[in-house]
């Protein structure tokens, strides 16, 4: 007789089956969350068409759609209206009934602007006077070839700008020697302070007149105007200088568009963020989640590695190691807000504190190490990391076969040369895997660092061309919080919600592009240290 | 028991005892390794073999809790003692594995490991010795075109050869091997076998084995341990053709063990 086949529940198939369902909620789980993020925030930068609603009260609206659904009263529509500075809100809900056309016009203009946030408007006169522009042709055409000839003019003055930096900076320092020399002693270096004072005043009259100067060119530019007027008929005059970008979306081609968005993303990876952090770049954000994700491994990575070699090569087998052990899988399942307290105490109060006293004491109370900063940040965020180095780098050690060890002991190896040659090489990928988990999870982690360095808006980068170049002491931006402070803080809501989404498809990008780039590594050291299983 | 002495031995065991913790694994060992000589030592498993062999060049001394007493004396020279530098020891008494553990290096970098890390920088120094051990070792012309290549992928047999490599690349006096074909096919067995035999004119070569035809083919002496004690030394061709112990018969003949 053939053996039936045994049933389903004795192969374990129902096992299986749920084994695999698992995984695919898993998946379906991280999917949608990744889709979500994917459609809203890179759909926040393609150039929307813009709608002209006539309602039935006779009034008109025109703005980019944003959203469409059934509210209580049956179908409504959400426009982004823009014009903040006629309406004081961007966004309005229309209800479906009362719309009575819809039309795309095509000289519809949007404005985006650097103040305010964007217009929404048609052309209705322009004032170039001086510019030696041909007036008479399409409006928009000469608004155009306007700003292109502004933005130039613009540049005239950036030296100025650069300049202006320069002294400020120095006034700055002189600032600082005479608090220095005051706080030694006063009376014995009156006649320098005084000569300080002199100079320093002679620097600020130089200021002053570049400040001037440059008010005025400003001011003159200020005079070229766009006026636009908007669905209602309402005219604004729009100073060009405001003007960052104008286009009419609903004239232009998808390739036009196309590329238009590509700018946009391109602005946002290198611009600075404005209108408190709702528009504009994120580049300080994306530099200090790096800078801090660099430093943090800076001090982790070394740390934790010799810890764990401490730990699995030389430390005694026994009732305290393995305590010790315990204690190290442990501290990486402490809240990280409770590191961030440590780090606020100790690192800030503490060692910042004390440097303070002993370096800069003519400051005081003004602290200079003894506030949240960079530094402090990256070596709390290390200390919350350590253990995850610890833990990753004492398994590829303990993963290393016996025999490699004794075959190098027998050929006379010390146990340091043995370390040093065979040990630490294979198990670097061991040691690059716990070096992603820790970049990973320091990239992602808020709490810890809004409480030891991190700002809304950071006035300059932590790193530089200014000597030292690398300001550890400087306050930073950071992505993560960067999406708190915009989602949850900022004054407009809804002109914000897109940023979040951008922003936070920019932190996992983020994290995903250092994690590879480490994975990468770690495959190529795998196929040169690879040990056979025996 | 038939002690069995040589004039001039290159290695002398007296009395040794061996303890992991409470358990005494070897007890009271007392032995001659010949110079030049294939030195094997049968046994069943658990009988302490390769922990005398181990304790020949100290690599017990990495195994927590166990301890070591009684003499061992290589060319009269005192091994057990805590003021021995064991590293100059390891290098005159190199050692192969049951299982072979080439390094996750190049094959050259592999073979000249010992030097390295005894500090010889003179890469044409370097170059010649790993020709000479891998000649050596029968390996030469099997790798000769790829010594910049990982030693993981070499074939079992040709990893063991390896290992043999690497031991005399330090130019040892003796050659510690702990059951050095028993994960190997026949025929990677045999050719190490023809090098041992090989080996020994330069070398003097003590082997553990589970194998009593591979202790018969290749060895001069045979050592039968049985429950760390030393139960029969004697040439190896009187201990497989007329032994004096009634348990060294019966293990010889298949009947324990």
């Amino acid at each position: 007789m053939i053996p039936s086949k045994p049933n389903f529940r004795k192969q374990g198939e129902h096992y299986v089956w749920g084994t695999g369902a698992a995984l695919a909620l898993t998946l379906l789980a991280a999917f949608t969350l990744i889709v979500v993020i994917m459609v809203n925030g890179l759909g926040y930068f393609w150039p929307a068409r813009l709608a002209h609603l006539a309602l039935a009260d006779g009034s008109f609206v025109m703005g980019e759609l944003t959203e469409e659904n059934i509210g209580p009263q049956g179908r409504r529509v959400q426009l982004k209206v823009g014009n903040r500075d006629i309406y004081g809100l961007d966004f309005k809900w229309v209800d479906g009934r009362e719309i009575t056309s819809l039309t795309y016009p095509d000289e519809a203009v949007t404005l985006e602007r650097r103040e305010n946030g964007n217009f929404y408007g048609t052309l209705s006169a322009i004032r170039v006077d001086g510019l030696g522009i041909q007036t008479g042709q399409d409006l928009f055409l000469t608004l155009q070839e306007a700003r292109k000839l502004i933005s130039r003019r613009m540049e005239d003055i950036d030296p100025v700008v650069k300049e202006m930096g320069r002294v400020n900076l120095e006034m700055e320092d002189i600032r600082l020697e005479i608090q220095k020399l005051r706080y030694q002693d006063a009376a014995g270096y009156a006649a320098e302070i005084q000569e300080l004072d002199l100079l320093s005043a002679a620097k600020r009259k130089a200021f002053d007149q570049m400040n001037q100067r440059i008010s005025d060119f400003r001011a003159d530019l200020a005079a070229h105007t766009v006026t636009l007027a908007d669905a209602a008929g309402t005219l604004k005059e729009v100073p060009l200088v405001q003007i960052m970008r104008a286009y009419r979306p609903n004239r232009m081609s998808l390739w036009e568009k196309s590329w238009l968005y590509i700018k946009k993303i391109g602005e946002l990876l290198t611009g600075e963020p404005r209108e408190s952090n709702t528009e504009g770049g994120l580049f300080p954000a994306i530099f200090g989640t790096m800078m801090m994700v660099m430093t943090m491994s800076f001090f982790s990575i070394p740390l934790g590695v010799v810890a764990a070699i401490y730990l699995s090569e030389y430390a005694k087998p026994g009732v305290l190691v393995r305590l010790v052990r315990v204690a190290v899988y442990n501290l990486a399942g402490v809240p990280s807000i409770v590191f961030g307290v440590f780090g606020l105490g100790f690192f800030i109060y503490g060692v910042g504190g004390a440097m303070d006293q002993l370096f800069f004491p003519e400051r005081l109370p003004t602290p200079v190490f003894g506030t949240g900063g960079i530094l402090w940040a990256s070596l709390t965020m290390a200390l919350m990391t350590v253990p995850v180095v610890i833990v990753s780098t004492e398994e590829a050690f303990a993963a290393i076969p016996k025999g490699i060890r004794e075959g190098s002991y027998s050929l006379g190896a010390t146990k340091f040369q043995t370390l040093l040659r065979i040990l630490l090489p294979s198990a670097t990928p061991g040691i690059i895997t716990g070096f992603v988990l820790a970049m990973a999870r320091a990239a992602g982690e808020v709490a810890p660092l809004m409480i030891t360095g991190v700002v809304k808006l950071a006035p300059a980068l932590p790193m530089d061309g200014e000597f030292p170049y690398l300001h550890l002491d400087r306050k930073f931006m950071h992505l993560g919080f960067h999406i708190y402070d915009v989602g949850f803080q900022s004054p407009n809501v809804e002109a914000a919600k897109p940023m979040v989404f951008v922003t936070t498809l920019l932190l996992l990008v983020l994290v995903v592009v250092l994690s590879l780039s480490a994975m990468v590594l770690r495959n190529r050291m795998r196929a040169r240290y690879q040990t056979r299983a025996f | 028991m038939t002690h069995f002495k040589f004039d001039n031995p290159i290695l002398r065991i007296q009395d040794l005892f061996f303890y992991y913790g409470e358990k005494e694994v070897l007890k009271s060992i007392t032995l001659d390794v010949p110079r030049n000589q294939v030195t094997a030592f049968i046994g069943p498993s658990g009988c302490g073999k390769s922990t005398l062999l181990r304790c020949l060049n100290r690599m017990n001394d990495m195994v927590d809790n166990s301890r070591m007493a009684g003499s061992m004396l290589k060319d009269g020279m005192e091994i057990n003692t805590p003021e021995l530098d064991t590293i100059s020891l390891r290098r005159q008494i190199g050692m192969v594995f049951q299982h072979s553990n080439p390094f996750p290096k190049t094959i050259y970098e592999n073979v000249i490991y010992g030097l390295r890390i005894a500090g010889v920088k003179n890469r044409q120094l370097l170059d010649e010795m790993v020709e000479k051990s891998l000649q050596g070792a029968a390996l030469w012309d099997e790798v000769k075109d790829r010594l910049q290549e990982s030693a993981l992928g070499l074939s079992g047999g040709q990893m063991q050869r390896l290992c043999i490599a690497r031991a005399i690349a330090v130019n040892p006096e003796i050659i510690l091997m702990d059951e050095p074909c028993s994960a190997l096919d026949p025929i990677a067995t045999s050719r190490i076998e023809d090098l041992i035999l090989e080996l020994k004119k330069r070398y003097t070569v003590v082997i553990v084995t589970h194998n009593m035809q591979q202790a018969a083919r290749i060895s001069d002496f045979t050592a039968f341990l049985y429950m760390g004690e030393l139960i029969e030394y004697n040439k190896t061709n009187i201990i497989f053709t007329t032994p004096a112990k009634k348990q060294t018969e019966d293990y010889i003949t298949g009947r324990f063990g």
